[in-house]
């Protein structure tokens, strides 16, 4: 039971790690990715397997996709690309220690929490208890959240498209 | 140790890399994706208390459902202003991302 977990954590938490520090992007997206299988792996071992599926089919099918599109039509010019100006060091070691100092804060209380009760079996929830759940208590939520979506991606397409006042604008 | 404990520490993991990475990089798509998987991390805490807690019901699941969807909204709307810094300023280093500075 132990073991699974073990190794998708390990998985998941050292590939997020090593795409975060790299350079190339193209690699760190791909290995996100990956990390993100291992948390659908997650939900599939704590017993959520409609949350694993949803969360292969957003992430791993479709934000994926639109990540390495986005790199893709990003590229640095080569001619002006300069170097990192100074500030950089103090920026980097001001990160690590506000994520360093996070991380001790969280570590602390997690360790420091006694955790009583608690199931040992997964509580079971088919799909049909969701689509219940989601047509019938959550059915305002469900509507609100389409509209969200569509507002979005009518807002995302305005802004990324060209301006059609700008036609010397060479994108 | 509790199974809970465990996945609650590979949730702050998660949540802190993608903190430092938001903090720490200035390569606008690579803040984006810290902050996606900052967005993971409390998702993987929703199903860790679903599945480890004393409580009943599956708020949990349907709460991680909407999430998803909301971080894929999300997703898509920084990525379209990524594309358009890249447009304004042909690079999208975020330390040059300052023409509404003032």
């Amino acid at each position: 039971m132990l073991l699974p977990f073990i190794i998708i954590a390990s998985l998941t938490l050292a590939s997020a790690a090593v795409a975060m520090m790299l350079r190339n992007l193209i690699h760190s997206a791909l290995l996100l990715v990956l990390s993100w299988t291992g948390i659908a792996g997650f939900y599939l071992w704590a017993g959520a397997e409609f949350v694993a599926f949803a969360q292969i089919l957003v992430y791993v099918g479709a934000i994926s996709m639109v990540v390495l599109f986005a790199v893709l039509l990003t590229r640095p010019a080569r001619d002006v690309d300069s170097p990192l100006p100074a500030p950089t060091v103090i920026r980097l070691a001001s990160g690590l220690m506000g994520g360093a100092m996070v991380a001790s804060v969280l570590l602390t209380a997690i360790l420091a929490t006694r955790i009583t009760g608690g199931r040992a079996h997964a509580p079971s929830v088919t799909v049909r208890d969701l689509g219940a759940l989601l047509a019938g208590p959550h059915a305002a939520s469900l509507l609100a959240a389409g509209v969200i979506l569509t507002v979005a991606l009518l807002g995302a397409i305005i802004i990324a498209a060209p301006s059609p006042r700008n036609p010397e604008d060479p994108s | 140790m509790s199974p809970l404990h465990l996945c609650l520490l590979l949730s702050a993991g998660l949540f802190c890399i993608g903190l430092t990475a938001a903090l720490c990089r200035g390569n606008a798509i690579l803040v984006l994706l810290g902050i996606e998987l900052m967005l993971n991390a409390a998702n993987l805490n929703f199903i860790a208390f679903w599945r480890y807690g004393s409580g009943s019901g599956s708020t949990g699941v349907v709460f991680v459902l909407f999430s998803i969807a909301v971080a894929a909204a999300e997703a898509a709307v920084g990525l379209a202003l990524v594309i358009a810094v890249y447009r304004h300023q042909r690079n999208i280093r975020l330390q040059e991302a300052t023409r509404l500075k003032g």
